[in-house]
């Protein structure tokens, strides 16, 4: 295992976070901030609550889960197109570095950014509503969990982009709306019956159940399920990233 | 002398069906400067890419100091250092993290000493906080050399490594070359300036249309298919060649005042000789005379066009 490698680029990631921290930590948040004005001031104000949290803190983490979704997605596609961009891929792959190696330091890296960024929008809604995590170690699990295996797929997306619009395509036109129809600012128990069945295909009802299970103990799904389609979104990413390694796909000719 | 390279019937045909390189068999000796001649599209970087992992073979074999490079991938690339012929670099970065950078990729601990060293050999030193979209071209393409040396390679390749630098830096970079195999470096230059392998290489090896034409030491070269050329300044002009001098290949100028007798590297001696008395002989009298050589140049560009 070549550990310089992996802390090389790992460290050279982190690096452009902190050149970039506007993009990457700041304007989330303000995001983030944004969506409890609208969603948890204007709105909330006309929901009671959900079983039996108030919406503010209902939404919690919904709104963690659509930040590290898409963050995840975009560092770590960023992170891997940039080179491939500018062509100083050349030295990440003439360098004694496997696949495996090359996919810690770049995933990871863009998995550490989207945890961080979850804290810190946790540590903001704190300022908004009342926080409870009711199963610490497990709120921890899904975070890092849904953050390692949404990099994977960033980092997929970053391999598969031969342009920068492509780049965008998938958080935007896939991630969001999926994120916005998986249970983020309501529960899909309040949906009609055939609509809760249409909603249980969109996997990332499975990542936000599970992650607020975590804080207040309700779920849209059994948390077991959530847990192993967690683990099966981690399996294919995995498997993706193993065959573009063996194929050389978009990275070597 | 021991080969630190040996490549065997290498071939590559990209997806698109272009063909770029055929059944390439090479040596390289540990220590020496090859330099790989070739027009555009001939081959070169394909070549280079193979060794170095960036591009796939379709056949055939290459070994590393004994390393096969697809079974013992690692082992052969950590001793290769690569100069890419485009300038490509990460615009925002440091000149000192990306040179760092480079040697923690080959699995080296930082070691400040050797990186400063690197960057003073490259006059890149007072630049080294600088971030790389402020170089200039010239010094971007030494932090490029920087970067391929970070890591201490036996093997340095260098993909046009002065195309598009002024005369000073390359002369630089030439001395750099000539002391890197002073330090047992073996380096494999390609080039497009037939005059920098004249200057720097040890042999010289031809490719084109992805055939590789042919190697030899650069002096064998110069003496096996090289020319010579006496040129005769007449007392008084000719109007033809005379008849006894029409068993050498000769020309005579327009004005019918200089007479060139073109022959053989390899018949320098009596060939020059011979010529010079049938002339006294033949009653021609010139009052000045003048030699030149082929230069590497001048075979590159016949060998290239023998197999268009």
């Amino acid at each position: 295992m070549n550990i310089e490698a992996v802390s090389a680029i790992y460290r050279f990631e982190m690096a452009r976070a902190r050149r970039t921290v506007t993009q990457t930590i700041v304007s989330p948040v303000i995001s983030t901030s944004l969506y409890f004005v609208v969603f948890g001031a204007a709105i909330g104000s006309r929901i009671q609550n959900v079983g039996g949290v108030s919406y503010g803190s209902f939404i919690v983490p919904g709104l963690v889960m659509l930040s590290l979704l898409g963050q995840s997605i975009s560092n770590a596609s960023f992170g891997i197109y940039f080179p491939r961009f500018t062509g100083t891929i050349y030295e990440v792959l003439s360098a004694p570095v496997s696949p495996m190696e090359i996919v810690l330091g770049y995933a990871g890296a863009a998995a550490t950014k989207s945890v961080i960024l979850g804290v810190i929008i946790l540590a903001t809604a704190g300022l908004f509503v009342p926080l409870h995590v009711a199963h610490p170690l497990w709120m921890v699990a899904f975070l890092v969990l849904t953050a390692v295996t949404f990099s994977l797929y960033g980092f997929i997306i970053g391999i598969w982009a031969d342009g920068f619009e492509k780049l965008q395509i998938v958080p935007l036109l896939i991630i969001t709306p999926l994120t916005f129809l998986g249970g983020s600012f309501y529960s899909i128990d309040m949906l009609p019956p055939a609509w809760r069945t249409v909603a249980l295909a969109n996997p990332v009802v499975y990542l936000i159940s599970g992650f607020r299970w975590s804080f207040y103990g309700l779920a849209d799904v059994n948390v077991g399920v959530s847990l192993g389609m967690t683990a099966l979104f981690l399996a294919v990413a995995l498997i993706v990233v193993a065959w573009i390694f063996r194929t050389g796909y978009r990275l070597q000719t | 002398m021991e080969n630190i390279i040996d490549i065997s019937g290498l071939s590559k045909q990209y997806a698109s069906g272009f063909v770029a390189l055929k059944a390439v068999d090479l040596t390289i000796s540990r220590g020496e400067i090859f330099a790989l001649l070739g027009p555009n599209g001939a081959g070169k970087t394909t070549l280079i890419s193979i060794v170095c992992g960036i591009v796939r073979a379709t056949t055939g074999r290459v070994l590393v100091d004994g390393n096969d490079i697809v079974r013992n991938w690692r082992a052969a690339r950590s001793l290769i250092g690569l100069v890419p012929q485009e300038l490509t670099t990460d615009a925002f970065e440091s000149v000192w993290n990306t040179v760092s950078f480079t040697r923690g990729l080959f699995g080296l601990r930082a070691n400040p000493a050797h990186i400063e060293s690197v960057l003073r050999a490259l006059a890149l030193w007072d630049k080294k906080d600088s971030r790389i979209m402020t170089l200039s071209g010239g010094m971007k393409r030494r932090l490029l050399i920087a970067k391929a040396l970070a890591h201490e390679p036996r093997i340095l390749f260098l993909d046009e490594p002065t195309a598009g630098v002024d005369v000073d830096l390359r002369h630089d970079m030439w001395q750099l070359v000539s002391r890197l195999r002073g330090e047992g470096v073996t380096v494999i230059l390609t080039t497009h300036y037939i005059e920098e392998a004249e200057e720097m290489a040890d042999r010289v090896g031809v490719i084109n249309k992805g055939e590789l034409v042919l190697v030899r030491n650069k002096a064998d070269l110069l003496h096996e298919f090289g020319t010579r050329r006496l040129t005769l300044r007449l007392r008084r002009p000719l109007v033809e060649v005379p008849e006894a001098l029409r068993a050498w290949r000769l020309e005579l100028s327009s004005d019918g005042r200089e007479l060139t007798c073109f022959y053989d590297s390899k018949h320098v001696g009596d060939g020059v000789g011979q010529f010079l008395e049938r002339v006294r002989e033949a009653g021609i009298e010139f009052n000045d005379l003048a030699t030149a050589e082929s230069s590497l140049e001048d075979i590159f560009v016949s060998l290239v066009r023998e197999k268009r």
